[in-house]
């Protein structure tokens, strides 16, 4: 396969708060091939949603992107100017659904003017009101809504609804990757599988990328062909999906998979003890070593690198060190 | 002893006899449900002032059921369906509009009970509806029945220590001296493991993570004592890695105090983990009750085969295939209830009766009840 649509190198973003510096996103590395989804797991507070922020360059302030590379096509785009950014990246490269995104719809606009919008302002001399309202409906239809309701207001369509609306925005101007940042929280079960099914279809029919945001294990594994757990602003574990929920490395990812209740086997509560840490003053050494019941001293003092244990299969814990 | 409203006791009396007789119910039996409905009028357009109409929210629309003494009974579904109003109506921070809601309390608020005039309505069942709508009869409740919300973040006042927020139920009901008070908050933090009790003591909401958070809501309510908890979606706005620490909590401090819980979630998976029984809720109406095993492994109702088929699970080869999820469409407004079964217009084994009749609940396995046209009773 050709290089990757998307090369994460080193990446930091951290929030300087009037608290003390929050280390988000610290020293991550990650690829996205074409027509791959990578799933994101982490659970609140592990910088995920700061992450996807970062790939947009929208990170609000104070936070800021202070090292490493953005690579979309072998272009860093961090070095691109804002202008560039808006003209030929946000929105027609990459594009995000946010996170509650539902409540992100103007409520005194209809749905078909907000997504025609989209083609107005990053398309201006391409398209006329008339022309924009129309891609509008086709939008409409291919995420599953009768395209009459573009002039429907978000408050007449349902949470499921709204979410479809959202995704069709993100779309609009055919991005080649599309951040989707706990996409399905708030939704009921069955709406969810719905708007699953919906993003699978268009994955499937646009060759798209993906990067699947979210603290659902289960949700991640019904998507990703890649997964990344992060904790505590770092990568701890990486590889095709099926290598790390078979054989899952890291202690945190472990402790995640067996504490997900499932439909059969054995009835028991499992948990991780302990909480994150606070990521102005995360300890020292591998972050997760306060709750991990492997700790030992070195754990303590170093932070492990990123140890390939298999092909395609990475991790960052001292337990998988050669002597 | 004065009554806002007149109840036919002898009626309600032969009706929980009835009742309880046809569904088998043991002897334990702690709570009963009688057709109760919980409707909420909306707001009137101009219109519907001049036609003299009115939409009305039937979030609970005639749920029947019994909880029995050291029991997890679980009330699941989608949002909408009436669990949560289902759960605050039963234990009066909601009026009811219609049925009867019985309960047996502990001989100590039992005797408080009837020192306010109420007498047992069947056996040592107290009328509910009645109780609740006196002053002093609600208060006293609350010595019995309780409530943990789902929200850490937003059910703890900001503005209060949580040395305060733990004492306040004491200081309501007038118990103990404010020593008294600082010691039971003290036990209370040890109940919920956030240990020492002197860190917490002083420390604001904010100050303290989601988790531990919750754990306060908890400790809160149990401070006066209750015998009866619903959790309304405990877990659902934690992290998944210390849900199951919470739940085990939980577990363990109803197996200390004698508890019984009515447990509200949308999560069938979890529900499964601690539930003795379930019961699916559809907009406002039970569509199928049963043993935990027999809801999870053998579910019945077109809805509940639904919600199951839309459970995720860690398995990565899913993503090669859709997800096939047998139902249609989306729930429809609690103010358009659809006619028959209102499961009809979503269901895809829907006959011509289901768009007419209201299907009744029949016993397909022992203890296990579905209502819907699919099974039929056998006369």
């Amino acid at each position: 396969m050709s290089s990757p649509l998307l090369k994460i190198e080193n990446l930091r973003v951290y929030y300087y708060s009037l608290r003390g510096i929050v280390k988000a996103v610290d020293n991550v590395s990650l690829e996205v091939n074409r027509g791959e989804v990578l799933g994101l797991a982490g659970e609140s507070g592990c910088g995920k949603s700061t992450l996807g922020y970062s790939l947009l360059r929208l990170v609000p302030p104070p936070g800021r992107i202070i090292g490493g590379r953005i690579l979309f096509d072998g272009n860093n785009i961090l070095e691109w100017p804002e202008e560039k950014i808006r003209r030929e990246y946000r929105w027609k490269k990459v594009s995000m659904i946010f996170q509650g995104a539902m409540n992100v719809l103007n409520p005194v606009k209809t749905v078909g003017d907000q997504i025609a919008e989209i083609f107005l302002v990053h398309l201006p001399d391409k398209f006329t009101k008339k022309e924009a309202l129309e891609k509008a409906k086709e939008l409409l239809e291919m995420v599953g809504i009768d395209p009459r309701r573009v002039k429907n207001y978000p408050h007449e369509f349902s949470g499921g609804m709204k979410q479809r609306v959202v995704i069709a925005m993100a779309l609009a101007l055919n991005p080649d990757l599309v951040i989707a940042d706990e996409p399905t929280t708030a939704l009921d079960v069955v709406v969810q599988a719905q708007i699953i099914n919906l993003l699978k279809k268009l994955k499937k029919e646009r060759n798209m990328s993906i990067i699947l945001i979210s603290h659902d294990l289960s949700l991640i594994a019904e998507m990703s062909d890649k997964v990344a757990i992060m904790y505590a602003g770092k990568i701890v574990e990486y590889g095709i999906s099926d290598y790390v929920y078979n054989n899952p490395l890291h202690p945190y990812t472990q402790g995640l998979i067996r504490s997900i209740p499932r439909l059969k086997g054995p009835k028991e509560l499992v948990w991780i003890p302990g909480q994150p840490p606070d990521l102005r003053t995360p300890p020292a050494g591998c972050r997760f070593h306060p709750r991990c019941s492997h700790a030992t001293d070195l754990c303590r003092k170093e932070e492990p690198p990123m140890i390939e244990v298999e092909p395609n299969h990475s991790v960052a814990c001292w337990l998988y060190a050669k002597k | 002893m004065p009554r806002k409203r007149k109840y036919d006791r002898e009626h309600i009396a032969e009706l929980a006899e009835k009742t309880l007789k046809e569904l088998k119910a043991p002897d334990d039996v702690v709570l009963v449900s009688l057709h109760l409905k919980k409707y909420f009028p909306l707001r009137r357009t101009l219109t519907e002032i001049l036609t003299g109409r009115r939409r009305i929210v039937k979030a609970v629309d005639d749920v029947t059921f019994y909880v029995r003494e050291g029991e997890i009974f679980c009330v699941a579904g989608e949002s909408g369906c009436g669990k949560t109003t289902l759960g605050r109506t039963l234990i009066g921070l909601l009026d009811i509009t219609a049925g009867y809601v019985l309960y047996k309390p502990r001989k100590e608020i039992a005797d408080a009970l009837m020192e306010l005039g109420f007498e047992p309505v069947y056996k040592n069942f107290f009328l509910m509806n009645e109780v609740y709508e006196n002053k002093k009869g609600f208060k006293l409740m609350r010595k019995e029945m309780q409530i943990i919300f789902q929200d850490p973040y937003g059910s703890l006042d900001p503005r209060h220590t949580i040395q305060s927020i733990l004492a306040e139920p004491l200081v309501v009901h007038n118990i103990g001296t404010p020593e008294e008070r600082l010691e039971r908050v003290k036990r209370a933090l040890e109940d919920v493991k956030l240990i020492p009790p002197e860190d917490f003591i002083n420390r604001y909401p904010h100050q303290l993570s989601g988790g531990q958070r919750q754990r306060i809501v908890v400790a809160r309510a149990l401070m006066l004592n209750p015998r009866f908890v619903v959790a309304d979606e405990p877990v659902s706005m934690l992290d998944v890695s210390i849900r199951a620490e919470i739940l085990n909590l939980m577990l363990e401090l109803k197996k200390k105090y004698g508890l019984t819980y009515l447990f509200i979630t949308h999560d069938l998976a979890l529900a499964r983990l601690i539930c003795d029984r379930i019961a699916i809720m559809y907009l406002g109406r039970i569509v199928e009750l049963g043993p935990t095993d027999e809801i999870i492994e053998n579910p019945q109702h077109p809805y509940t085969k639904a919600l199951r088929a839309a459970i995720l699970e860690p398995e990565p080869q899913n993503r090669f295939k859709f997800r096939e999820v047998p139902i249609k469409g989306e729930v429809p407004s609690a103010v358009y209830i659809p006619p028959g079964c209102r499961f009809h217009p979503r269901c895809l084994s829907v006959m011509k009766i289901c768009t007419t009749e209201q299907p009744t609940m029949v016993e397909v396995s022992p203890g296990h009840y579905v209502e819907c046209w699919l099974f039929r009773k056998q006369s």
